[in-house]
């Protein structure tokens, strides 16, 4: 393997040698033939297609249903790794919540002058409609997927937080039983800690935020856009998997006040509402009035405390690219203490003296829109052309507000399988939290990998690829 | 469960059922048309799939030329074509995906399966030769859904309702050949000779829905009559295509329904009503009656039923 010391490797060490955790992985991977990764990747692919383990691609007509690649080699977590992770997403989604409670409440971090009032209540993602109103257990965003990334030995980063409806964890989930398909052997060898219990922790933390604690057969269902949906088979997934009705908008209706299921017999209510569409979908009456998705009424049966939503509207403001920058800052004011993960440094492209360092600088920094999701719409300066630099160097001026910008990370790589052979790709890693009576993260979560050599950008919709992520267990 | 759901596995059902109905119509006009020598003869077999399934005028307004290559296009393949296998296949796999958690892993995969597989094929590369066994093929996907659903669907309302499906649509595409072909089933047919239109007929008819040989064993004695084969499509029980059969699993599923829900529909008189004016019933009768408006009544019923199946449980 080309040792490109610009990066950490999470397999190798300096001289060479596998670092401790992937030792034994390591000599299997040397025992074995050539073709054997080959082979096993194509079995993989048709485990994945049978179970219709696919998203769909908006606007291509044949196909719409494609795969995420699937890469064969496992990513491994010590366990002293994971329990220093695990700690610090912890304190950073406890704090995040208090941070959601606070600023549709009584906005002690504005009046402390911690935040830029207008940072929040000018953003879209803010929503006046939550203010004054307590969810079940002060507890807001129920599923937070947590994107880090790795630049060294013990070095973390936190790189986004997803706090609205974070997806993949169908795939964290079918990667493992792939795995285990594949190859049994590896799990007889190392001790992953296994991930199999999400779907009944994800139904539990749903249920203990239900309206009313104290019925012991609350009703649980997810809510889906439908089957068209990129994310379908996750939604499906879920609520397969919990044991729980996967809905649609027409499938609920209210009824004073209340949710209902249509259902074949009398109408069922509806407790606790997992839902997998957007805040803006989710009620025609109070929000988008084109809604074909949502549920006229639903708003306002949640502000009566008739039924939970999961997770609450609003949270978005929380992982909103412009308030990134200042989570160290609230989880200061929230819990007292320093932050237990790094944030990355970032320029706030609406302030002037950041906007001028970022425009010195595009060269060699990453600049996103603070909108933006699945890779669009951002430059990686090391790698663009100086033709595509000066174009967004436009752009950017333009609507400087609309961008943040960020230093190039040297993301960590990971043993891959390419054409070649096995060689390192850069990685990042989504754990899954869940916040309810208490809070539960699953040991692991999602890998993605960039499979072109040197790409830095893991996202599905730019050619990335999947991997199982194992914690090991002491 | 939800009435999406039960409408859904209530479609699922029927489309496969109908996708492999088509199959089966189309098997037996090629059989026909490989066998004729004479280009009229040729035309008459493929007009039997085209007739028997609803889909002669379509077809003459998007193709000119009569033949084997167009029409098994047109029947497989084609998007403009709903009844075409394709869009059979497409919406049943669809209704299944949209009930992904009330069905098994097993059954999802059965079907899942035959639609990447029929995606991969390119239609011109199924040539006349390659034919017969493109639709054993589809035939044999069609009973391994079948079998998956039977082996290990739990049998409680989302299975009653898969049944209604399966068996309505068969009800309903046993009804209409039997309807198409009614004039080579009167009895005055019965003293023609071999190698006739009508004895052709028949047993196109009995292949077409899966009877030629187990004629055979219901009727040891009798060579193949107009009046026999009537009775076996329409009264016998034993027969998994009669009309007979398919309301007595109608009738009892209906049963079952109520009984899983506690309380009786609509549906389930109508079920029972059909079911009875089948079972008293002697082909003598039916023959005075007249046995297209026989035949006409009882798709209009089957249609009602079905209707009245979707209000009683809010498939909408």
């Amino acid at each position: 393997m080309p040792d490109d010391r610009n990066f950490f490797n999470e397999m190798l060490d300096e001289n060479g040698g596998p670092r401790p955790p992937y030792a034994r992985l390591a000599q299997w991977l040397e025992d074995k033939p050539a073709n054997f990764l080959t082979k096993k990747s194509r079995d993989a692919e048709m485990i994945f297609r049978r179970l219709g383990i696919t998203f769909a691609v908006y606007g291509a007509e044949e196909a719409t249903e494609r795969l995420i690649p699937f890469d064969p080699i496992p990513r491994i977590i010590s366990a002293a790794e994971w329990r220093r992770l695990s700690i610090g997403i912890d304190q950073r989604v406890r704090a995040l919540n208090a941070f959601l409670h606070d600023i549709y409440h009584r906005q002690e971090i504005l009046r402390a002058g911690v935040i830029p009032e207008a940072l929040i209540l000018q953003n879209e993602a803010f929503l006046p409609e939550m203010v004054g109103f307590t969810p079940a257990r002060k507890v807001y965003a129920h599923i937070i997927g947590t994107d880090l990334v790795r630049v060294g030995e013990d070095e973390f980063y936190v790189l986004e937080d997803n706090t609205r409806t974070p997806s993949g964890v169908s795939y964290m989930l079918e990667n493992r039983e792939t795995m285990m398909r594949l190859f049994p052997e590896l799990f007889q060898t190392n001790r992953v800690a296994t991930v199999e219990q999400y779907p009944e922790l994800l139904r539990r933390t749903l249920e203990s935020v239900a309206p009313d604690g104290g019925k012991s057969d609350q009703t649980v269902a997810v809510l889906t856009p439908g089957i068209y949906n990129s994310a379908y088979f996750e939604h499906a997934f879920l609520a397969d998997s919990m044991g729980v009705d996967l809905v649609e908008g027409r499938d609920l209706f209210v009824d004073a006040g209340k949710v209902y299921m249509r259902t074949t017999r009398e109408p069922k209510q509806v407790d606790v509402i997992y839902r997998r569409i957007d805040d803006a979908f989710l009620d025609p009456l109070t929000f988008n009035p084109d809604s074909m998705l949502g549920v006229p009424g639903l708003f306002d049966a949640y502000r009566a405390g008739n039924v939970t939503i999961c997770n609450a509207p609003g949270t978005g403001i929380a992982d909103d690219k412009a308030i990134y920058a200042y989570v160290p800052d609230i989880i200061e004011f929230y819990t007292g203490q320093k932050p237990l993960l790094n944030n990355v440094p970032t320029w706030n492209c609406s302030r002037k003296e950041d906007l001028a360092y970022v425009l010195d600088n595009l060269d060699d920094i990453v600049v996103k829109e603070v909108h933006g999701s699945g890779g669009y719409g951002m430059l990686i300066g090391p790698t663009a052309s100086k033709r595509e630099i000066a174009e967004f160097r436009k752009v950017l001026q333009h609507n400087p507000s609309n961008y943040i910008a960020q230093p190039t990370l040297a993301l960590s790589a990971c043993p891959t399988h390419v054409a070649s052979g096995v060689a390192p790709r850069h990685v990042d890693l989504r754990p899954f939290v869940l916040i309810g009576d208490q809070v539960r993260i699953t040991p692991g979560g999602l890998t993605r990998v960039a499979l072109k050599k040197g790409s830095l950008v893991v996202n599905s919709s730019q050619g990335g690829g999947t991997k199982d992520t194992w914690v090991l267990e002491d | 469960m939800l009435g999406r759901t039960a409408a859904s596995l209530f479609w699922m059902s029927r489309y496969h059922e109908r996708a492999q109905n088509v199959t089966r119509l189309l098997e037996v006009a090629y059989r026909g048309a490989i066998m004729s020598h004479n280009g009229q003869e040729h035309g008459t077999h493929l007009t039997f799939a085209l007739t028997n399934s609803g889909l002669e005028s379509d077809y003459r307004q998007k193709y000119e030329e009569l033949n084997i290559r167009n029409v098994s296009m047109f029947m497989i393949f084609a998007k403009d074509n709903p009844l075409s296998v394709r869009n059979s296949l497409e919406l049943a796999r669809n209704n299944a995906r949209a009930v992904r958690t009330s069905i098994t892993a097993e059954l999802w995969e059965a079907m899942n399966t035959t639609w990447i597989e029929f995606t991969e094929v390119n239609p011109q590369s199924v040539t006349q030769e390659k034919l017969p066994d493109f639709l054993a093929w589809i035939n044999q996907r069609a009973h391994l859904f079948r079998g998956a659903l039977l082996n290990t669907v739990l049998r409680n309302d989302g299975y009653f309702f898969s049944q209604m499906g399966n068996f309505v649509e068969r009800a309903d595409n046993t009804a209409r050949i039997l309807n198409t072909q009614y004039w080579s089933l009167l009895p005055d047919n019965d003293i023609i000779d071999d190698g006739s239109t009508e004895r052709y007929q028949w047993s196109a008819i009995l292949r077409a829905l899966s009877g030629r040989r187990s004629y055979r064993f219901a009727y040891p004695h009798a060579r193949l009559k107009a009046f026999n084969i009537a009775e076996f499509l329409i009264l016998r029980q034993e027969m998994p295509r009669s009309l007979a059969h398919c309301f007595d699993w109608i009738a009892d599923t209906a049963e079952d329904l109520a009984q899983y829900y506690g309380s009786r529909e609509p549906s389930l008189d109508l079920a029972i009503e059909i079911h009875r004016e089948l079972s008293g019933k002697q082909m003598r009768d039916i023959y005075q009656e007249g046995l297209h408006d026989f035949l006409t009544i009882f798709i209009g019923k089957n249609n009602q039923f079905a209707q009245q199946l979707s209000e009683d449980y809010n498939f909408a």
